[in-house]
């Protein structure tokens, strides 16, 4: 039975592989979560949609790279970018020493972004308070090494409602992805405490092994800069108060 | 920092003692072990206390399923099909959004949500449900002999279920109840994988063994520790089971006790 | 999906309803439960084999092939299943593909293992970086099955190793005084017979097995569980034309009743097929079987 299925797929990736190897120059596998708006969601038709999905397509049309995208759980984005089972991470990722360190990053592609509060009320105790943040981001880190009690959860949307229906007194996460839970929520969820400046800004994953290809993608980020498309896209996705590119 | 440090500061961190901040680099094997090891601790506690009071139901839903009569008949039934037919992953999913609904609307409810009770009772129910159909077939299988033999000697009613139907059940139940016990510690490593949030990064063995393979990004030194774990902790429940076992087969003649290995019945 | 689609927030109750469920999202969670049963089908037989397999290597004559058929079911059966799921189909994953690029590219000249990456020649990548995304998919997918076959595999071959030693001694024996070689006894004799004793055990077997299903995600397959969540989740008007409040409890229950009628639906099947088995075997089953027929 091992043997039958191996041979199968085998066969498969073989006859496939021929066919396709001339047509594609270089196909690019992207990874991403698919469960972070607006950076990258599914939309109601089942595709991969947001901020990140648009980026990334007009990246490779500048890089000219065929670009494929994937799902993947968070948890194990990492490891199957380094077993080779994609190529790239457009994910939301910020660009930490910790990851660095076994993956690289190319330049930031959104500015060093910051992390804030959101609570149902003004008055929580950030400090000595229960805040939920989702396991293992940046925020759960920070989070953990401050005084307050951490509350971890699989995704990033369980921690907003832990904070609505009263689990957590506040919930700590990135901005950007805050902004419009808070706007659509009527006035319920609110910024409360000061925002703090975590990671530096969000990069494209990539194995360390593969310069050339995070060298085509950087120079890409940096035209798209240049003639300021990048900043469009920014505020198309996030609203006239995000943070833009000088 | 030596390892005997790391077992200092971090053995008791699943339940909040000792070092407040768990590891951030430079990780070593001996904190692998330790942690891992400090998280098994709540797998054992989820374990041992759903089983001891899953027990008791047990015995109760066993006796219901097999009463004539169907007001008894049909809820033992209903919660057996209920608890076994769907999975625990999704039963703790869903115990969770009933207890903050709950909580809501009754003060009371306010620890349901946390896992040390919550997890409990969905296990609770859980091995209450596997363990009262282990038991229901053990009752079914008991020598009508046995039964005849009682009446002639005038035991009735509870005085014969004590002294003849409960132990003769026990003793047949249990190798498929030692199965039982098996599962349900290593359904233990679900509850704060699904439905219920960790607090304070203090968690379950699982719980560490996905900390370590996310800070290294190496899945194949972090799970195997927890492997290792769980084949002990196998070991022991093992053992734990067939002391008890011999206990209750001490009457038997040598040769007709059973063995109590890993048994080829399992039932779940 | 339907005409009147166009505007849904000027839809209200039921047809807003319908329009909500035939969404393309709604679409890939009803095709998840087709992929929970297409990978049952086909785990089951392939687990069936593995237990089979393992069942021999545990009875051989050969003591390595024993000891490795007794550690293969111990060790699985000893650990719990997600622990298994959160590294394997990465292992396996890289097991072929280094067997493939030893095969494919004998003289590639750079370490396959470069800090922390895993770089085969771009040929023996499995499947290949420019097949397209379904050909992905369907390697994930086997990669799943075969997890699940080699899981619960051990606990098949358990089964099966008990139900080979419970073919009652008599029958072994009649067979030897006929003369039949080991071999012929084994085929002949045995393993017709052990297939009653193995029905109960298997039929559990096959429970724990469904029942484990919900964990396909952490094996990278988009399953039921991870749809419902995906969508039970409070969507805002900005990036849905659907939006609604956290209704995760309805897809959870919506799951439950999934499983309960499928568990139903195995007993009964399960029950028949003991009869069925049952039908002039020399068990206690077999000979009321016998009797009633009389």
């Amino acid at each position: 039975m091992l043997k039958s299925i191996l041979s199968l797929g085998t066969a498969m990736a073989l006859t496939a592989g021929a066919a396709f190897a001339e047509s594609h120059a270089m196909t690019v596998r992207i990874g991403t979560e698919g469960a972070y708006e607006p950076y990258n969601f599914i939309n109601d038709a089942g595709e991969i949609d947001g901020f990140e999905k648009e980026l990334g397509d007009e990246l490779c049309k500048r890089a000219e790279l065929t670009c494929e995208w994937v799902k993947n759980d968070w948890d194990s984005i990492i490891p199957n970018l380094v077993s080779g089972n994609y190529d790239i991470i457009m994910a939301g990722m910020s660009i930490t020493d910790e990851r660095d360190e076994v993956i690289d990053f190319t330049q930031n592609y959104t500015p060093p972004s910051e992390s804030s509060y959101v609570a149902a009320s003004e008055d929580v105790d950030l400090e000595g308070g229960v805040i939920a943040a989702q396991t293992a981001t940046i925020q759960a880190g920070h989070v953990a090494e401050g005084g307050a009690t951490l509350l971890e959860f699989a995704t990033p949307e369980e921690t907003v409602a832990a904070v609505r229906n009263g689990e957590a007194d506040a919930v700590f996460a990135d901005k950007d992805y805050l902004v419009p839970v808070v706007e659509e929520s009527s006035g319920e969820l609110m910024f409360v405490g000061d925002d703090v400046p975590l990671g530096g800004g969000i990069g494209i994953g990539v194995r360390e092994s593969d310069t050339e290809l995070k060298e085509k993608l950087s120079a890409a980020i940096g035209t798209m800069k240049d003639d300021g498309t990048l900043n469009e896209m920014i505020v198309k996705w996030f609203g006239d108060q995000a943070l833009t590119f000088e | 920092m030596s390892c005997y440090e790391t077992i200092a500061d971090y053995a008791f961190r699943s339940l909040g003692f000792g070092e407040r901040l768990l590891p951030r680099s430079d990780f070593t094997l001996c904190q692998h072990f330790v942690l891992i090891g400090s998280g098994l601790i709540w797998n054992i506690y989820f374990g041992t206390v759903a089983l001891l009071t899953g027990f008791i139901l047990a015995i109760t839903m066993a006796l219901g399923k097999a009463s004539t009569q169907p007001w008894l008949r049909w809820p033992a039934e209903g919660f057996i099909l209920l608890f076994r037919g769907t999975p625990f992953f999704i039963q703790c999913f869903f115990a969770y959004f009933v207890f903050l609904s709950l909580k809501g609307s009754y003060a009371f409810f306010d620890s349901f949500t946390a896992a040390w009770l919550g997890a409990v009772i969905v296990l609770f129910l859980n091995t209450a449900a596997y363990s009262g159909e282990i038991f229901y077939g053990a009752l079914r299988s008991i020598p009508k002999g046995d039964i005849e033999a009682a009446d002639a000697y005038g035991l009735h009613g509870w005085k014969r279920f004590r002294r003849i139907t409960f132990p003769t059940m026990m003793r047949l139940g249990w190798p498929a109840y030692t199965n039982e016990a098996i599962f349900l510690f290593h359904t233990t490593t679900l509850v704060f994988f699904s439905g219920f949030p960790a607090r304070q990064q203090a968690g379950d063995a699982l719980y560490y063994a996905s900390y370590f393979a996310d800070k290294t990004f190496n899945p194949f030194v972090p799970y195997p520790i927890l492997a290792f774990y769980f084949i002990l902790l196998t070991l022991c429940i093992i053992g734990v089971y067939s002391l008890i076992g011999r206990r209750l087969n001490r009457h038997l003649p040598q040769e007709t006790r059973a063995k109590f290995r890993f048994r080829p019945q399992l039932i779940r | 999906m339907f005409e009147y689609c166009t505007d849904p927030q000027e839809l209200e109750g039921l047809t807003w309803l319908s329009c909500y469920l035939t969404t393309g999202v709604h679409f890939l969670f009803y095709w998840a439960f087709g992929k929970v049963l297409l990978l049952l089908a086909i785990a089951a037989p392939s687990a069936l084999a593995f237990g089979f397999l393992g069942a021999m290597a545990a009875r051989s004559l050969i003591a390595p092939l024993r000891w490795f058929g007794k550690a293969y079911i111990s060790v699985v059966r000893g650990v719990p299943d997600v622990a298994f799921f959160l590294f394997f189909v990465i292992a396996l994953d890289q097991f072929f593909e280094w067997t493939r690029h030893q095969v494919k590219c004998p003289d590639w000249d750079q370490p396959i293992r470069q800090g922390n990456d895993f770089l085969v020649c771009p040929a023996a990548k499995l499947p290949l970086n420019t097949a397209p995304e379904w050909q992905h998919e369907t390697y994930g997918f086997l990669l799943a099955v075969l997890t699940f076959a080699i899981v619960f595999g051990a606990f098949a071959a358990n089964v099966i190793f008990g139900a080979m030693k419970a073919v009652p001694r008599a029958q072994m024996e009649t067979a030897e005084a006929y003369g039949m070689t080991r071999r012929q006894s084994f085929w002949r004799v045995m393993v017709p017979q052990m297939w009653v004793y193995a029905l109960p055990g298997l039929s559990n077997t096959w429970m724990v097995l469904i029942k484990a299903t919900p964990l396909l995600f952490l094996l990278g397959i988009e399953d039921i569980v991870y749809w419902a969540r995906e969508l039970g989740e409070r969507r805002t008007a900005r990036f849905s034309d659907y939006p609604h409040e956290d209704w995760r409890m309805w897809y959870f229950l919506a799951l439950l009743i999934f499983y309960l009628g499928f568990t139903l639906l195995s007993e009964t099947v399960l029950r028949r097929l003991q009869l069925r088995l049952s039908r002039g075997q020399a068990t206690a089953a077999g000979e009321a079987q016998r009797k009633t027929a009389k």
